[in-house]
């Protein structure tokens, strides 16, 4: 059988995200998968060495437009543990909440990309009627739907008041009941489980191996949560991992799911044990010394590495975000599968592309 | 919380030993990155093994600096290694995968390369004083 090579992307209808992928076929079955990106490489990293170490929060929230405020928030840690700063504890309680709040919208997204993958529009539709009611509360805590810009080095902007708190306890029982209904459909229905069970199988050696992150590692048996590492207000909110065993794309589906009800869970939590007190701490020099940083973000675990040499601007601001680190992953399960499957195994990463390339 | 942040610097002759003793006691490629210094290009490797943290440190000389890659040790450190040499103009041998400079598609190649500082901007033109 002759092989031809198909050009995938970096635009097409079923990729959210420019990436381009050279895929090598022998009739319907993809032989070997070359990916490449760099189509939206903003140098971001770059423009640390020209922004003010306190205005580029705004910047590292701008690497990503879902997990923006996760995002900003890994930075301040980095910048706040290369000076020592002791931020206060109701701001690392209202940090937690946010970063769950994003992980809630990101997941719904997500599962809405991955109905209309399969095909499923009705379900598509409804996972981000869920997701808008998400935003609603992210817009009426932090001014921003989709960037928080909430986060600063010391803390945080604003606050949550009781009342706003207990508006969002009341909204996150409708939103857990709505959620509730539609993973019951997701982990269900045969016609999602058709397209997604033993579709893409990871096993748990080389999802360890392939340096994979978030849902796709805990999908294939990895009990691996950033937040074990007790960042923010999750020192007093213990996670245990939601961990799948079978590897594949209904495994990493399921994840997601779970997740969804671990986060309003978290957020109550938060809520009821918030403590108060002051939100932010004054910050006064410049940062000098080098920081790594690592916290889990929707897709999975991102890494900072910020180096200063005590003046106003950052030496560097290095980032791997969560969908390089699956990239490999992506690589491998695509080999031997079914051309149709290429959108929903590409989708199954949750790639990011713009977060990736900075 | 803070997470440990032990740093071991090593020369690169020692890289794939080192990186192969890593693999061998259970850890597993977190990141590889650049940092572009006056006269050096500083490399780390990041590895993980249940949460905790190990970086390799190296300092390669600023022109046409060179590594051996160590995706035959983690298969996964190909696309850390083509991003490197896309980005930083770093040359990694032996690549279990090379996009031979064409993983990153930037208009500009080499974008964190260059030790020089960038050339300056041409002038914008003024337009021309109207007539009397």
């Amino acid at each position: 059988m002759a092989r031809t090579v198909i050009p995938f992307g970096p635009q097409h209808p079923v990729l959210p995200e420019p990436i381009h992928l050279d895929l090598v076929v022998e009739d319907e079955r993809v032989i070997e998968a070359r990916p490449s990106i760099g189509f939206i490489h903003r140098g971001l990293e770059k423009l640390v060495e020209k922004k003010d170490f306190v205005e580029f929060t705004y910047l590292a929230e701008r690497i990503c437009g879902i997990c923006s405020f996760i995002h900003g928030q890994t930075y301040c840690q980095g910048v706040e543990g290369i000076m020592k700063i002791a931020v206060p504890p109701r701001a690392l309680y209202l940090r937690t909440i946010w970063g769950e709040l994003s992980r809630l919208h990101s997941h719904l997204l997500w599962l809405g990309l991955m109905a209309d993958a399969v095909g499923f529009e009705n379900l598509f539709m409804h996972s981000w009627r869920v997701r808008e009611k998400v935003l609603n509360i992210i817009e009426a805590t932090t001014g921003g739907r989709v960037i928080f810009g909430s986060c600063k080095v010391g803390g945080v902007r604003r606050d949550i008041g009781p009342e706003a708190a207990e508006g969002m306890l009341a909204d996150l029982e409708i939103i857990e009941r709505d959620i509730r209904d539609i993973t019951g459909i997701f982990l269900n229905d045969r016609s999602v489980k058709d397209r997604l069970c033993g579709v893409g199988v990871l096993s748990r050696k080389d999802a360890y191996d392939l340096g994979c992150v978030g849902p796709t590692l805990r999908a294939s048996g990895v009990a691996q949560d950033m937040r074990q590492l007790g960042y923010a207000a999750f020192k007093d909110l213990p996670v245990q991992p939601v961990t799948r065993t079978e590897g594949d794309s209904f495994a990493r589906c399921a994840v997601r799911c779970e997740e969804l009800f671990q986060s309003i869970d978290l957020i109550r939590q938060a809520l009821a044990k918030i403590p108060a007190g002051d939100i932010a701490v004054k910050v006064t020099g410049n940062p000098n010394g080098e920081h790594v940083e690592r916290t889990e973000q929707p897709r999975g675990e991102v890494f900072y590495q910020i180096k200063a040499n005590g003046t106003k601007h950052l030496q560097r601001f290095r980032v791997r975000t969560p969908t390089f680190a699956n990239l490999p992953a992506l690589v491998k399960v695509l080999q031997g599968c079914e051309l149709a499957d290429v959108p929903v195994l590409v989708l199954t990463i949750d790639p990011c592309i713009s977060c990736t390339e900075r | 919380m803070s997470i440990e942040q032990p740093f071991e610097t090593i020369p690169v002759e020692a890289l794939r030993a080192r990186a192969q003793a890593l693999r061998d006691e259970g850890w597993r490629l977190v990141q590889i990155g650049a940092t572009r210094l006056p006269d050096q290009l500083e490399l780390t490797y990041s590895f993980d093994r249940e949460n905790r943290l190990a970086n390799l440190r190296l300092a390669l000389p600023g022109d046409e600096p060179k590594v051996p890659s160590i995706s035959s040790i983690f298969w996964c450190a190909f696309v850390y290694e083509n991003e490197l040499h896309d980005l930083f103009n770093l040359h990694v041998s032996d690549l279990a995968v090379d996009y031979r400079g064409h993983f990153y598609q930037t208009a500009v190649k080499f974008p964190f390369g260059s030790t020089k500082p960038p050339a300056a901007k041409p002038a914008t033109p003024q337009p021309a004083a109207a007539k009397a």
